[in-house]
């Protein structure tokens, strides 16, 4: 295989990695019982996945320049869909096929506002964050939805299946998403298009991109990999609260960021954002574990967060 | 075969915008293998002569003959298919890219499924670099990124670029504006060798001493109107620019 990064790319891969270790290293000092065990680690691949795969397509619409604030409604709304379609049913097949369908229509319905109409995606996806939600609250009244008569499926045991009892299949997942996410953007022709209208779109255009194809695409691809994280979710708890998705906006986002991904758009990694998924995620009972209170999370996100960038952003202007 | 018919023939060209007529009656040509230099003070109707020929503007009446065929021309794509490739300082390339990924942007060497021959596309953008553009510094690699290059090399890419993929006629939109000297020398000596590699280039620059050196032919264009088409062999840098003068000053030419 041909190497694909850059010097540059390497650089800050490097600082990103040396961020996670310095992190896990505090964790080790600071509790070497919890950190030496399993569990810990069995805790971090069952719930560091939902906001992870959705931090991995998020990396695609940074580096095309733009952002979606209404992926933590299309996973509510898919969620929906596909609890509703599973009490109707009971048919997990037809419920996930259903879910994926929604996710690809909001994320279609984003693409259309962003692109056809021409409002700035930031501007456009608030708008459909709250429509989004606004539609699993009139359509679910507020109710919750039980999964519990699909849990025996064959389906069930692929989205969140445990592999012997250790390995929670949604981990299994994030890897995947990541490996074919990371190829795309590298070896695919897509990728190298992703890159180019996120760099310098005029230019992309004259050079017959086709730029506005790309930009719809990657809305679509979140629509849908938000769908799939509200099966994952929805399903982990075998049950649905009209509320799932909440409070994943801004990790997924802090994770994307972390990972080095330029928020000017045309720069940015999967390798970067699946490493800043696993800082943002472990973070909390990290710190728990290391015997501060809950009150201390945010201060050290926040922490976290500035330092990284801010060493990033120093790497960069040097070269 | 083109012994008579130039590459491009621009015949009765007007074009207005609003009440504004911008070019009235313009007729240009580019000859095969040959470097015209567009000069022209700002507002004179250069870019809006280029843009008709890129496809970027339609003309209201007038008509456009490439390699002796009548075409129309309306869309930006079209003027590529015909081997019509514009090098503007500013938008020819992705800053953040390597270069092997600048030279094929767009036009990727790929298998059935879209994956990207890297090896390969690395290996012409090499070529690309020694053999047809001449770089020679060490520094400069096909996984360099475009933002470390100097303003110079990045006209060489773009130019580069257009040859590899054959490219008929290059046009040079003001390549030298905001270059250093030394970094305008290298642009020239690019500009030469698309004249060496038998190719046509329209070379626009409202500066005489820039396209003086490497243009075969000069059309002058004043307020929407051919003021002087003339060969360099027939004219002195220095009597080319007294007839610019004269032309700003009387709106004659000669």
């Amino acid at each position: 295989m041909v190497r694909t990064s850059t010097v540059h790319e390497r650089r800050l891969q490097i600082s990103i990695a040396a961020v996670f270790v310095l992190i896990f290293a505090v964790f080790f000092i600071g509790n070497i019982e919890t950190f030496t065990r399993f569990d810990i680690y069995y805790s971090f691949m069952s719930t560091i996945p939902f906001s992870g795969i959705m931090a991995i397509a998020m990396t695609y619409i940074v580096i095309a320049g733009e952002i979606d604030l209404s992926f933590p409604s299309i996973l509510g709304l898919s969620a929906w869909v596909f609890s509703k379609v599973v009490e109707k049913t009971t048919n997990i097949w037809l419920a996930t096929v259903c879910c994926l369908v929604t996710g690809i229509v909001a994320g279609s319905f984003n693409g259309f506002l962003v692109v056809k109409v021409g409002i700035p995606s930031l501007v456009a996806t608030i708008g459909t964050q709250f429509f989004f939600r606004g539609l699993v609250n009139v359509l679910g009244q507020g109710l919750g939805i039980t999964l519990v008569p699909v849990k025996d499926t064959f389906l069930f045991t692929l989205f969140v299946g445990r592999i012997k009892g250790l390995v929670p299949m949604q981990a299994v997942w994030m890897v995947v998403f990541a490996v074919i996410f990371g190829i795309i953007l590298k070896r695919h022709k897509f990728g190298n298009h992703l890159l180019f209208v996120g760099d310098n779109r005029e230019s992309a255009q004259m050079m017959g991109i086709r730029v506005n194809r790309v930009r719809v695409l990657v809305f679509v691809i979140m629509g849908v990999v938000s769908a799939f994280a509200g099966i994952l979710s929805s399903l982990e708890v075998t049950y649905f609260w009209p509320t799932l998705g909440e409070g994943q906006l801004l990790r997924t986002l802090a994770a994307v960021f972390v990972g080095g991904t330029s928020v000017f758009g045309g720069m940015g990694t999967i390798f970067g954002s699946f490493i800043g998924a696993l800082i943002i995620g472990s973070l909390e009972a990290g710190i728990i574990a290391i015997g501060l209170t809950g009150f201390w999370t945010q201060l050290i996100y926040g922490l976290i967060i500035v330092v990284s960038l801010s060493i990033y952003t120093i790497l960069m202007k040097r070269t | 075969m083109h012994e008579n018919t130039p590459l491009v023939k621009m015949v009765n060209i007007c074009k207005s915008f609003g009440e504004v007529e911008v070019l009235k009656n313009v007729n240009f040509e580019v000859n095969y293998n040959e470097i015209v230099g567009l000069v022209g003070d700002n507002g004179a109707g250069k870019s809006t002569l280029i843009k008709i020929l890129t496809g970027v503007h339609r003309p209201d009446s007038g008509e456009i003959y490439f390699k002796g065929q009548k075409i129309t021309i309306h869309s930006v794509e079209k003027s590529r298919e015909l081997g019509i490739e514009t090098v503007y300082q500013e938008r020819a390339l992705g800053e953040q890219q390597t270069l092997w990924r600048n030279v094929f942007m767009g036009r990727e060497i790929r298998n059935k499924l879209g994956f990207m021959k890297i090896e390969e596309l690395k290996k012409e953008t090499e070529k690309i670099l020694r053999e047809h553009m001449g770089f020679t510094s060490k520094a400069i690699t096909t996984d360099s990124i475009v933002k470390s290059l100097s303003g110079g090399e990045k006209q060489g890419i773009a130019i580069g670029r257009a040859l590899y993929f054959d490219a008929d006629l290059i046009i040079l939109d003001e390549p030298t504006m905001g270059l250093s000297l030394s970094e305008t020398r290298k642009v020239l000596e690019f500009v030469e060798n698309i004249k060496k590699r038998g190719k046509s280039a329209i070379f626009i620059s409202h500066n005489i001493y820039y396209v003086y050196p490497v243009a075969d032919r000069f059309v002058i264009l004043d307020r929407g109107r051919v003021a002087g088409n003339i060969l360099k062999k027939d004219v002195t840098q220095d009597e080319l620019i007294e007839k610019m003068v004269h032309l700003a000053r009387t709106g004659k030419f000669e």
